[in-house]
């Protein structure tokens, strides 16, 4: 039996008349990153502000730790660790006096050490109006998980990062998760949220388009898996074979690139017609469709799948 | 409790890191103090005569209800209250923090006022100098409340510098710091008693510097304590978490009853 660590039930957020998320349902499993991607104006950000409660839902049940967010915050607070995609801290504060000044009120000792390994060791006593985009993302990021929450929910977490701090993000977030930690990220990255998300839910036009393995929702598409091929003797650059589920052929820089339907029969057929001809095999790659594939092709149908 | 200690060591630090805190809390009080000392002093002598509770009110207005309202609504606006809430830090320490290291920088300048006057300017020194202080924390608790109350209302930090100017300016002109009380016309009295820097004149005059009050001096400031309670309990009651500033428990304009214990001070006599 699956353990959720947070339970949304025919969930709805309206402004007035706004009507920003209507009626999804989702979980997330205990130790799991879940990601939740969207368009702009999807309802990422309001359902993640009814989780962190920082509002209450206008309609359904929304569980997080087994706690109402709305009504049991003073409880959650200690459970949940937040980055807000806004800095949300005063200008004049030193990373030094915002670690010491958030564990606080935690009740744990501060984490200088999370300074240290996000790089910030040297600007730790550097006002934060004075500190670059990356390095306010690091900092917000050391806070959020400095009392060691259960969950983590991550509002666009590497944006503005540079390629070392998104390694090292990464690599945070995943020794978190071994450990133990539920972390919900929410993120237009599709290549991050395909490399770290155990599963991914996909919010489009305020409601739930699809829910999944990144692996699930990219074999779900009608993308075609691309298979390119080099051999010795380029004896598929004239062969009109027709292979099995490949849809479209075509030869660039000495390789022969398929677009099969099915890859399984397709690269069976490559390679006994390469056995056949008596041409070795010196490349074979297949790149299956990505995540931003699936999510520009679910997006272009509105939603309707 | 340690992170009461934290949270006011910080906000301690930010009152002299801050350029425009600095500004309001030392340097434009301190800098009109000697302006006026070294100005005024010679064109009206009167000035003289209340120039250090006077310049004491003037620091407090400005640290008050243009050091205080700014930073909150500031704070609002770039989501830092959100990620108070998120991590359990109190409306309380929100709305009473700043305040008391407002006046903790504000006693630092009040000693420096009162200990220079009559040294620099030969100004009349307070004849009970615990009443002084005592006037002084009550009159700093009134306006601070009613800062607080002014940054918790205003929807942007534009409004925050007209709700700030329309109590700042007319007090400075009506509460008896630039002319005695005593000579301005009938309704315009009337009306600075709507104000806590007139009664808080009144209080400094009748009670810490030995002179003779216009009205009931223990009145004044039984009335500053009230609208101090009032504004506060307004303030927590306004108070929003939300950046927009769109979702409170009252509309703004309850605000304005911060006003009521002066209003009846006022037909108390």
């Amino acid at each position: 039996m699956r353990d959720a660590f947070i339970e949304v039930r025919d969930f709805r957020k309206e402004y007035g008349d706004f009507v920003a998320v209507d009626g999804i349902s989702f979980e997330v499993i205990r130790g799991e990153i879940f990601g939740l991607l969207g368009p702009n104006g999807a309802g990422k950000t309001s359902t993640l502000e009814c989780l962190e409660g920082l509002r209450p839902p206008s309609g359904g049940t929304v569980r997080v730790g087994e706690m109402n967010p709305a009504k049991e915050f003073h409880k959650l607070k200690d459970v949940i660790g937040v980055q807000l995609q806004s800095a949300g801290l005063p200008e004049s504060i030193t990373p030094v006096e915002a670690m010491k000044f958030f564990c606080a009120y935690h009740r744990v000792a501060p984490r200088l050490d999370l300074l240290e390994r996000l790089g910030l060791d040297e600007k730790k006593s550097t006002q934060f109006s004075e500190l670059s985009t990356g390095q306010q993302r690091r900092l917000t990021l050391a806070l959020a998980v400095a009392h060691s929450p259960s969950m983590l929910f991550l509002d666009e977490p590497t944006a503005g990062l540079d390629v070392g701090s998104r390694v090292e993000l990464h690599s945070l977030m995943r020794e978190m998760r071994e450990k133990g930690t539920t972390i919900l990220l929410a993120t237009h990255d599709m290549a991050e949220a395909e490399e770290l998300s155990d599963r991914v839910a996909i919010l489009l036009n305020q409601k739930l388009a699809t829910i999944g393995t990144p692996m699930e929702i990219t074999a779900t598409g009608a993308g075609l898996t691309k298979v390119s091929v080099r051999t010795r003797d380029s004896c598929l650059a004239g062969a009109d074979v027709p292979f099995p589920a490949v849809g479209q052929h075509a030869r660039k820089e000495d390789y022969d690139i398929y677009l099969s339907t099915d890859i399984g029969p397709t690269v069976a057929s490559i390679i006994a017609h390469v056995e056949k001809m008596d041409d070795v095999l010196i490349d074979l790659r297949v790149e299956r469709p990505s995540l931003e594939d699936r999510f520009l092709e679910i997006t272009s149908k509105g939603g309707s799948e | 409790m340690k992170a009461f200690f934290v949270h006011f060591s910080f906000e301690f630090r930010t009152g002299v890191r801050n350029k425009q805190l600095l500004l309001m809390n030392y340097l434009f009080p301190l800098g009109f103090y000697l302006m006026m000392g070294f100005i005024l002093v010679g064109i009206n002598p009167f000035f003289l005569e209340s120039m250090i509770p006077g310049m004491v009110i003037f620091a407090i207005l400005a640290a008050t209800l243009l050091g205080i309202p700014t930073p909150l609504v500031n704070a609002r606006e770039n989501g830092i209250f959100r990620s108070y809430k998120i991590n359990g830090v109190p409306i309380f320490s929100i709305l009473i923090i700043p305040v008391l290291t407002t006046m903790l920088h504000l006693f630092i300048v009040a000693v420096i006022i009162a200990v220079t006057g009559s040294l620099l300017f030969h100004a009349p020194s307070p004849t009970h100098w615990f009443m002084f202080a005592v006037i002084f924390f009550v009159t700093a608790f009134c306006m601070s409340g009613a800062g607080v109350l002014i940054g918790v209302i205003s929807a942007n930090a534009r409004l925050t510098v007209l709700y700030s100017q329309l109590l700042f300016l007319p007090s400075i002109l009506l509460a008896g710091i630039m002319m005695p009380y005593s000579m301005l016309p009938g309704p315009a009295a009337a009306i600075s008693r709507l104000l806590p820097s007139t009664l808080a004149m009144n209080a400094f005059v009748g009670l810490a510097m030995g002179s003779a009050a216009h009205f009931n001096p223990w009145g004044a400031m039984a009335t500053l304590l009230a609208g101090g309670a009032v504004a506060f309990g307004l303030a927590a009651l306004l108070f929003s978490w939300d950046r927009r500033n769109a979702k409170r428990r009252g509309h703004p304009i309850m605000a304005l009853l911060f006003f009521l214990p002066f209003a009846v001070g006022i037909l108390a006599g």
